[in-house]
């Protein structure tokens, strides 16, 4: 009796434990339902950089409300833990191991830009942690680090791919233009846009006949065009910041800047108050790209995706338009979900070697990384400005402006050669 | 490559961009050479000087030359205010060295984070219709983009040269710079005066910052990039001393294209701090100053 009394109590016991055992799992399993994925990154949103960092800003934020009206990665709801760099790289290592530290984020993306991007990369490494990044130039030929993924086309030689369309089509010229002249601002990426041009120049036998750099700090830009224009050269490379491209296209037309081709690395081009500013100033100039509302570049839901990014850029000081950094911003974050949806987890590890092996469908299009986490194959466009019309922001909205005129595949037009007649 | 018109081309060149370069500085030599307020936000306000000619170009398409010389007293009444919290927290107290640095140093920063906040990062540009064109005399060139900045700098230096010579409060000013004390005993208020010319440095950022955009696109921080320059002309120039400052300035500039054009502009910045040292290592007061 004895026995079977306390066989009952013992059963009963069991049965309380085993039910509150249940229930405590079934707690603890709602609680990390409903904890949210937490990916860090540092952006510029202050300082020279700042015009981009938060149009990237938009864009990543678009995603992550697209995510979480799908129910988050996973079924977590995704949040993001961001800080201000202030466009200054010294402040980009303290906020990455803050980051990981003290937010424990659960992922990291890049801010903008290569100064930005190369003072994470220890911390990112160390960490063992995937790295998707937003437009850094050739960072990762320094660091080999295979678990960094880079959303710019640039290419599977950055330094190269950048600027080999602007000197192929310079080459196909007939007659073949002979010289050329090379100017860059002193920093990072230009310098690095710079000795690629130097290569591709050398290796379509060209001939350099200028070949300097300028302080960022530059006031008038008419002095340098002028001393480019005294070496008489057929074309003219140009690695340049916003500020000093603006300035270099108004000095070569007061100068009357002679060159047959004109343009290549000017970073600026691509954004809409620039444009509109510059209106005329801008024909015939040849230049990168990442994107143009040209027909051959209707990726699938590219234009949607653009349509709500000037929805949400207006009135907040930012690129209105969107061609040049948002659709990859947005990118970048899909690759990241695409790869976190196919690997059910947030194992670096798999994550990595999915993202090898894959070809992701964004808004930019198919993406495939090479070996260096670069784009397996190069899509540096080279556009040509035609028949801008003075300022008027709306034409660049629409295709015929921004003629893509390299490479074949996504070709719109031909170049018109020379670049003043 | 040397030939005389790339060289005659230099010079104007060089001219012209020192004159601009005069017109950023003359604020800062009232402020700094005249009064010892280190006013390191001083391009922070010549910012808010293009902004402000953006924004009326933007909205009333008026010339931004005239925006900028309609919006002195505006600056100028900004400038007595700031003035006065500077005596009343710092001067008065004898805390102006470190303290008043680090006051102008948070006023800058200060400057740029409102800007971003009121008008974003995006670059900002002016329309007028001589932006662009450009005047041939002979072999040189000389786009309005610089000739008007220079017009409007050589003009606003003389008149901040004869103001300060030929009148009344200008020359208080002048004896505030030298001798407070003798100033307090024929009966003047040296803070008054003080405060009078800080509001006038301040309200030359007006112009000057209306001239920078008409040269290039400006953004929030880009007024860091003339901090060094602008300290480097009113040193040269003698601390205080306008024609000095003015012909240090156009040192500089033509210095600067010089060496841009027959060089390669990235000596530019090294060969006209070596100027400023080879001149201070001969006349450390500067080119006018008083020994």
């Amino acid at each position: 009796m004895l026995k079977r009394r306390s066989f009952v109590r013992a059963s009963l016991a069991s049965g309380v434990i085993a039910l509150a055992a249940a229930s405590g799992s079934l707690l603890s399993f709602t609680a990390q339902a409903a904890q949210p994925i937490k990916i860090g990154f540092s952006m510029a949103l202050t300082g020279g950089l700042a015009g981009a960092g938060k149009a990237a800003l938009i864009a990543m934020e678009l995603w992550r409300d697209d995510v979480n009206k799908k129910g988050g990665l996973l079924g977590r709801p995704v949040e993001f833990v961001y800080y201000d760099d202030a466009t200054n790289p010294a402040t980009v290592p303290g906020i990455y191991t803050k980051l990981l530290s003290v937010d424990k984020v659960d992922l990291v993306v890049s801010s903008y830009g290569t100064n930005e991007i190369a003072p994470a990369m220890p911390i990112v490494m160390r960490n063992k942690l995937v790295f998707p990044s937003l437009f850094g130039l050739a960072v990762n030929d320094e660091f080999h680090y295979d678990r960094y993924f880079q959303i710019m086309p640039a290419g599977p030689e950055p330094k190269l791919d950048w600027s080999r369309g602007f000197f192929e089509l310079a080459a196909e010229q007939k007659p073949k233009p002979q010289t050329v002249a090379i100017v860059a601002a002193d920093a990072e990426f230009p310098l690095a846009a710079a000795a690629g041009a130097r290569k591709n120049a050398q290796a379509k036998g060209f001939k350099i006949v200028y070949d300097k750099t300028y302080p960022p700090s530059t006031t008038d830009y008419t002095p340098i065009v002028r001393a480019i224009q005294a070496t008489n050269p057929d074309i003219v490379f140009v690695a340049s910041y916003p500020p000093d491209s603006v300035g270099m296209v108004k000095a070569a037309h007061e100068v009357g800047l002679k060159a047959k081709m004109f343009g290549g690395g000017m970073v600026g081009l691509q954004f809409a108050a620039i444009q509109k500013n510059l209106g005329p100033l801008l024909d015939n100039i040849v230049n990168y790209d990442f994107w143009a509302p040209e027909p051959t570049l209707n990726f699938p839901g590219v234009n949607e995706f653009l349509k709500r990014y000037q929805e949400a850029a207006k009135g907040k000081g930012v690129d209105p338009l969107g061609h040049y950094l948002p659709p990859y911003a947005y990118a970048y974050l899909q690759v990241l979900e695409q790869s976190v949806d196919a690997v059910k987890s947030f194992d670096q590890a798999k994550l990595a070697a999915y993202m090898h092996r894959t070809t992701f469908k964004t808004v930019v299009g198919d993406v495939k990384f090479g070996k260096n986490g670069e784009w397996a194959k190069s899509r540096v466009l080279m556009v040509q400005f035609r028949d801008v019309q003075p300022d008027n922001l709306e034409q660049f909205a629409g295709p015929g402006k921004r003629i893509v005129v390299y490479p074949k595949e996504w070709k719109s037009g031909d170049v018109v050669y020379p670049y003043k007649k | 490559m040397w030939s005389v018109d790339l060289f005659a081309n230099a010079i104007v060149a060089g001219l012209l961009l020192g004159g601009f370069y005069a017109a950023v500085s003359i604020g800062l030599a009232i402020a700094f050479g005249q009064l010892d307020i280190v006013n390191i936000a001083h391009p922070a306000f010549v910012i808010v000087g293009s902004y402000t000619a953006y924004i009326i170009n933007r909205h009333f398409g008026l010339d931004p030359v005239l925006i900028g010389i309609l919006f002195t007293p505006v600056f100028f009444l900004v400038g007595a205010a700031i003035y006065r919290v500077y005596y009343v927290a710092f001067e008065r107290t004898g805390q102006e060295s470190l303290s008043g640095l680090a006051f102008f140093f948070g006023l800058m920063f200060i400057i740029e984070v409102l800007l971003i906040m009121a008008y974003g990062v995006d670059y900002r540009l002016v329309s007028a219709g001589y932006i662009g064109r450009t005047i041939n005399i002979g072999f040189v060139g000389i786009p309005f983009r610089m000739l008007v900045p220079f017009a409007v700098a050589a003009a606003l230096t003389v008149g901040v040269y004869l103001y300060l010579s030929r009148t009344f409060t200008g020359r208080a000013i002048l004896a505030v710079a030298q001798d407070r004390l003798a100033l307090q005993l024929m009966g003047a208020d040296p803070v008054k005066i003080k405060q009078f010319a800080f509001g006038l440095a301040i309200a030359t950022t007006a112009i000057a910052g209306s001239l920078l955009i008409i040269i290039g696109p400006v953004e929030p921080s880009v007024g860091r990039q003339y901090i060094g320059r602008v300290f480097a002309i009113v040193v040269l120039g003698g601390m205080g001393s306008i024609p000095g400052m003015a012909i240090a300035a156009l040192i500089l500039g033509v210095v600067e294209t010089l060496v841009g054009t027959f060089m390669g502009p990235s000596w530019s910045p090294a060969v006209s701090f070596g100027v400023l040292l080879l001149t201070l290592a001969l006349r450390p007061s500067g080119l006018f100053g008083r020994k």
